[in-house]
């Protein structure tokens, strides 16, 4: 169930602080340990910034979710941008199409509960990432 | 547009990161020190992060960054005030910073660059 969802532009780095505070915000109304808010604040700095950076800007849709007991925040990436061609090697540690560290993709896995990408070359990217309270 | 301040503290520069830095905020912080740097003849960079609650690996880079350039400047960087979950996420998140010395506070990351050989007086 979704208890509130917002949406939030992609373009700038202040877009990027934006939603960090969101993030932040949805993880603390989830109950989240400060240590699991870090971590998932983290993963939505990753995130956003390559939202702006490779995929040419977007937006992004952040949740607050509760599914019977448990809850969950999850956010939702979309741009239009170049699209990735090979999901896997864009998972891969130090693997960078633009100079960054190649840990934004393979470390919002590490950080969250659950990370989807669909992606199609030419189209755009659609990341979808959850983490529940623990 | 805002920059963040240097100050100096004898031969070493203290900076307080207490921002959420966007991406041309960082890159002038990188190009202030490096001048400033070099304008002090500073022997280190006390980088304080003590007020950030998220570092992710835009910041981490700036990081490896403003330390390897130091360096080849013949200056040491001491990152001080690391929060325990900014440091337990950067683990996780497999964001290792070779080569970047840390301390509990600033002055304790003044100490260590006062221990430092590096620090002790020589002709520039």
């Amino acid at each position: 169930m979704i208890v509130r969802a917002e949406d939030l532009p992609l373009h700038t780095g202040e877009d990027v602080v934006r939603v960090r505070q969101a993030t932040r915000q949805a993880t603390v109304d989830a109950g989240f340990s400060l240590v699991d808010q870090t971590k998932v604040v983290t993963a939505a700095s990753e995130l956003a910034r390559n939202t702006v950076i490779y995929g040419g800007g977007g937006d992004v849709t952040v949740e607050l979710l509760r599914d019977g007991g448990r809850s969950g925040v999850r956010l939702t990436f979309a741009d239009k941008g170049p699209g990735i061609a090979d999901v896997q090697q864009a998972l891969r540690d130090g693997f960078t199409s633009g100079g960054g560290l190649g840990l934004g993709l393979g470390g919002a896995r590490r950080l969250m509960s659950e990370l989807h990408i669909s992606s199609r070359v030419g189209e755009g990217t659609t990341i979808v990432a959850v983490r529940w309270k623990q | 547009m805002d920059r963040i301040p240097i100050l100096r503290m004898g031969r070493f520069l203290l900076v307080t990161i207490q921002v959420d830095m966007h991406d041309r905020l960082a890159l002038a912080l990188q190009d202030d020190l490096m001048e400033q740097i070099r304008a002090k003849k500073a022997r280190g960079v006390l980088l304080d992060i003590s007020a950030l609650d998220v570092v992710d690996s835009f910041i981490g880079r700036m990081i490896g960054n403003i330390a390897g350039m130091a360096r080849v400047l013949d200056a040491e960087t001491v990152v001080t005030g690391m929060r325990p979950a900014v440091a337990i996420t950067l683990v996780e998140l497999g964001l290792s910073l070779p080569g970047v010395r840390t301390a509990l506070d600033i002055e304790r990351g003044m100490a260590l660059l006062q221990r430092s050989p590096d620090s002790r007086d020589r002709p520039r």
